[in-house]
C-alpha cells in the first residue's frame, strides 16, 4: 500500500466517530448525498473524467452509471475549459451539472469559464439566469503527486463574486454540504482533500443540508481561537486534544464549512473570549484563506486581539513531489501544536 | 492590396435563388436586414454625442448573416453570440428599446446596465448570452444544447462566433463534445477576415474554416455570408439537421464596413486597403436583396418609403425611450452577484 493510503486507512481506524448514529466513510456519505439528489431531481446530472471508471473518483461516483444510467453519468473528454462552459451552458437552461475533477489542479484550465462566464451570468443578465452548477475536486497531497497534482487553489477562487467555496471536513459535512451545493442557484466549487475520503462519521440518512456561510465549533476552550477547514483543520484538532491532555491549553476550534461566504461573525465571537487567532489552510498562506480571515480581523476586530494574529498556511513555493521535501513543506499536527504553544506563552 | 475577394456569386444569384421563396418571406428577410443597417447607422450617427457609453461593435456589412440565419429558427430555439451582438439580438426578435437603454447605461436596459452593448441578453426571444471573450459563448451554447439533449427536447442552439473564435481551444473543444453526444447545435461562423486589425492570414494558415470543422466529423458548409438566401436555405438545412441528427458548422464569408469597434471606416489606419473595402461594399448585402426586391416587382419607392420610415420612427421612439429612462441606484451595485431562487426556468 502506498505511504500515504496507509496514513490516511490509520487515521480512519484510530479515529472514533463522534456521537450515535449510523457510521459511514466519507466517499460513502458523499455518493449518499449523490444517489438522493440522482433520484430526487431529473435535472441533476455527473460527469468528469472517469466517473464510470474502476476508480470512480476515489469511490464516489463508482456504480453510478450502472444506477442511473450513461445519459446522466457519464465520461467526458478531457477538454476542462470547454466542460466547464459546457456544464455552465446547461445550467443556465434548466439543468444542474455536478462536474467532478480528481484534482483541483485541473480547476486552472478552466478559469475562463469559472470567473469569466459561470460566476458573472447571473450578475450580467440582472438576474434572469442562474448557473446552477457543482463543481468537486479534491486535493491531491502525497504520493509524490507534486507541484500539479496536490495543488489547494481556493485561495485563488476566493476573490471571485459570484462563487461559492465548500470545504467540508467530516463526513456528516460532506453529505449535507453536497446536498447544499446541488440544490444552491449558483456555481459552487467544492474542494475535497484525498486525505479525508476513508474518514468515518455518524451520517444521517435521507436529505439534510447544512447552510453554506455559517461556520461550527469543533471545540471550545480558552486560550485561543483557531480557524480552518477540511484536512488541515483535522490536523488543528489533534494539536489541540494532544495539548489539552499534556498542558492544559484548550481552543475554541471553528471550521468554517465554507470559505465563501465566510462566517465573520463566528469568528469574531470567538475572539471576544479568546483575543488570540490562529488560522489554518491546506492552501498557500499568501493571499489565500489564511490572509483573508486575518485581514478581516484586522480590519473589523482589532479591538478583540490580545496578540498577533498568526497562520499556517503553505510557505510561498510550489508544492514539491519528493517524500522528504514533502515532509518539510505541509503543516503537521506538531507544527500547529509548536505554533499554539508559542501563542498560548506569548512568545 | 486586396487580400480577401469577395467569392459569392453576386446579385445575378440572389435573384435566382429569390424566384424560389415567397413575396411575403423575401420582405421580411429584406425588412429584417434593413432594419439592423439603419439601427446600427443611427447609433453610429449619435455615438460621438457620448450619451451610449459602452463599446460598440457594429455589424454593417454582415446583416444578411443574422437575417439570413435567424429566419430559420423557430421562436423557442436558442442563440448565443460573441461580443458583435447587435444584429443577432435583433434578428432574434430583441428588443430595440431594451437594447437602446442599455447602450445609454441605464436601469431597464436588457441586461440591467451590468452588459453594455457586448452583452445583449434577453431570455424572452431566446438570446441565451455573449461573451466578450473570444470563443467564450461557444461551450455555453453547447452546454445549452446538452440540456436539449437530456431532457429529450427539439430546441436548437445556435452560437454565433468569429473567425478568430476558431483559433481558440475551446472552439474545437466543444464541437469534438457536441458531436460526440450529437447535440442540437448549429455554429455559424462569421468570417469577416480581421480579428480587429489582424488579417486572417496572420493568424491562420490558408485552410478553409468549414474544412477544418469538418474534419473533426462536423456537416460543414461554406455560405456567401452576403447572400441573405443562401444563408437563409443553408440555414433551413442546418437547422432540420440539428434538430435531428447533431451538429452543424456553417462558415459565411462576410466583410466588416466598419472598424472593429467604434463608429466609422478605420482603413485608413493601413492594416486593410480601401480599395479592398469599397469592393465589398459593391456587394451590399442589403442593395444587393432590394434590386432583387424591385426587379421582382415586390418593392417599390412608395412601399421602401413606408418601410424606411416605419423603422425611423421606431428607432426615434426608442432613443426617446432610452434618453429618458433612469439610471440604475447605488442600491443596484451588488443586486445580482448570486441568485436566491429558482429563477432559472425558461421558456
Amino acid at each position: 500500500m502506498l505511504w500515504d493510503e496507509k496514513l490516511v486507512e490509520e487515521n480512519a481506524k484510530t479515529k472514533n466517530p463522534l456521537g450515535e448514529g449510523r457510521v459511514i466513510t466519507y466517499t460513502q456519505a458523499l455518493q449518499e448525498a449523490l444517489v438522493l439528489k440522482l433520484k430526487q431531481d431529473s435535472r441533476v446530472f455527473l460527469l468528469g473524467q472517469g466517473v464510470d471508471d474502476p476508480g470512480g473518483m476515489f469511490g464516489v461516483t463508482r456504480g453510478l452509471k450502472e444506477m442511473f444510467g450513461a445519459k446522466r453519468v457519464f465520461d467526458t473528454p478531457v477538454s476542462e475549459e470547454g466542460m466547464t462552459g459546457i456544464c455552465t451552458g446547461a445550467a443556465m437552461t434548466g439543468m444542474r451539472p455536478v462536474y467532478f475533477h480528481n484534482r483541483p489542479d485541473f480547476l486552472l484550465l478552466a478559469f475562463n469559464q469559472l470567473v469569466n462566464h459561470a460566476s458573472k451570468i447571473h450578475y450580467m443578465d440582472a438576474g434572469k439566469t442562474s448557473v446552477p452548477l457543482v463543481i468537486w475536486s479534491a486535493i491531491g497531497r502525497g504520493w509524490g503527486s507534486g507541484p500539479q497534482h496536490s495543488q489547494a487553489i481556493q485561495g485563488l477562487l476566493l476573490s471571485v463574486p459570484g462563487l461559492k467555496i465548500v470545504m467540508p471536513s467530516t463526513p456528516y459535512d460532506a453529505k449535507g454540504l453536497l446536498l447544499g451545493a446541488i440544490e444552491d442557484n449558483n456555481p459552487v466549487i467544492i474542494i475535497e482533500h484525498r486525505w479525508l475520503m476513508k474518514q468515518q462519521g455518524v451520517v444521517p440518512e435521507g436529505i439534510y443540508t447544512i447552510p453554506f456561510g455559517k461556520g461550527v465549533y469543533r471545540r471550545r476552550g480558552e486560550h485561543l481561537t483557531i480557524v480552518g477547514t477540511s484536512q488541515t483543520l483535522q490536523l488543528a484538532l489533534a494539536a489541540i486534544d494532544q495539548l489539552k491532555a499534556e498542558e492544559g491549553i484548550t481552543a475554541d476550534v471553528i471550521d468554517l464549512r465554507t470559505v465563501k461566504p465566510l462566517d465573520e461573525a463566528i469568528i469574531f465571537e470567538s475572539l471576544a473570549k479568546t483575543g488570540k487567532l490562529l488560522v489554518v489552510d491546506t492552501g498557500w498562506a499568501m493571499g489565500g484563506v489564511c490572509a483573508e480571515v486575518g485581514c478581516l480581523v484586522a480590519e473589523k476586530a482589532f479591538h478583540l486581539l490580545k496578540a498577533p494574529i498568526r497562520r499556517i498556511g503553505l510557505p510561498d513555493a510550489p508544492s514539491p513531489a519528493g517524500y522528504t521535501l514533502e515532509q518539510f513543506y505541509y503543516p503537521t499536527d506538531v507544527t500547529i501544536a509548536q505554533t499554539i504553544k508559542e501563542m498560548v506563552r506569548g512568545k | 492590396m486586396i487580400k480577401y475577394q469577395y467569392r459569392g456569386k453576386g446579385p445575378e444569384h440572389l435573384l435566382a435563388l429569390a424566384r424560389n421563396h415567397e413575396r411575403a418571406q423575401l420582405l421580411a428577410l429584406f425588412f429584417t436586414m434593413l432594419r439592423i443597417r439603419m439601427i446600427e447607422e443611427a447609433v453610429e450617427s449619435r455615438y460621438h454625442e457620448d450619451q451610449m457609453k459602452t463599446p460598440i461593435h457594429l455589424a454593417i456589412g454582415q446583416e444578411a448573416v443574422s437575417a439570413g440565419y435567424s429566419a430559420a429558427l423557430e421562436p423557442s430555439d436558442y442563440v448565443f453570440c460573441g461580443h458583435r451582438t447587435h444584429a443577432c439580438y435583433l434578428a432574434k426578435g430583441g428588443d430595440l428599446k431594451a437594447m437602446f437603454s442599455e447602450f445609454f447605461c441605464r436601469a431597464n436596459g436588457c441586461a440591467g446596465s451590468r452588459g453594455g452593448s457586448m452583452h445583449l441578453l434577453d431570455k424572452s426571444v431566446g438570446m441565451m448570452g455573449s461573451s466578450a471573450i473570444v470563443a467564450g459563448a461557444i461551450p455555453l451554447a453547447t452546454g445549452s444544447a446538452l440540456s436539449s439533449y437530456l431532457k429529450d427536447e427539439k430546441r436548437v442552439t445556435t452560437v454565433f462566433l468569429g473567425d478568430a473564435a476558431v483559433e481558440e481551444g475551446v472552439m474545437w473543444e466543444s464541437l469534438n463534445f457536441a458531436l460526440l453526444k450529437k447535440l442540437p447545435i448549429v455554429y455559424v461562423c462569421e468570417n469577416n477576415y480581421y480579428s480587429v486589425c489582424s488579417p486572417i492570414e496572420y493568424r491562420q494558415p490558408p485552410v478553409e474554416i468549414c474544412k477544418k470543422a469538418e474534419g473533426f466529423g462536423a456537416l460543414s458548409f461554406s455560405v456567401d455570408g452576403n447572400n441573405v438566401l443562401e444563408m437563409y436555405e443553408i440555414a433551413q438545412r442546418a437547422v432540420a439537421h440539428a434538430r435531428e441528427k447533431g451538429p452543424v458548422f456553417i462558415e459565411a464569408h462576410t466583410y466588416r464596413w466598419r472598424g472593429h469597434h467604434g463608429s466609422g471606416d478605420d482603413s485608413h489606419t493601413g492594416y486593410r486597403d480601401v480599395q479592398e473595402l469599397a469592393l465589398w461594399q459593391s456587394q451590399d448585402p442589403v442593395l444587393m436583396m432590394k434590386q432583387v426586391m424591385y426587379s421582382l416587382g415586390y418593392l417599390d419607392e412608395a412601399s421602401e418609403r413606408v418601410m424606411r420610415e416605419k423603422i425611423e420612427l421606431e428607432i426615434d421612439a426608442a432613443f426617446e425611450h432610452a434618453i429618458h429612462s433612469a439610471n440604475p441606484v447605488k442600491e443596484d451595485l451588488c443586486k445580482f452577484v448570486y441568485s436566491e431562487g429558482d429563477t432559472h426556468v425558461v421558456g
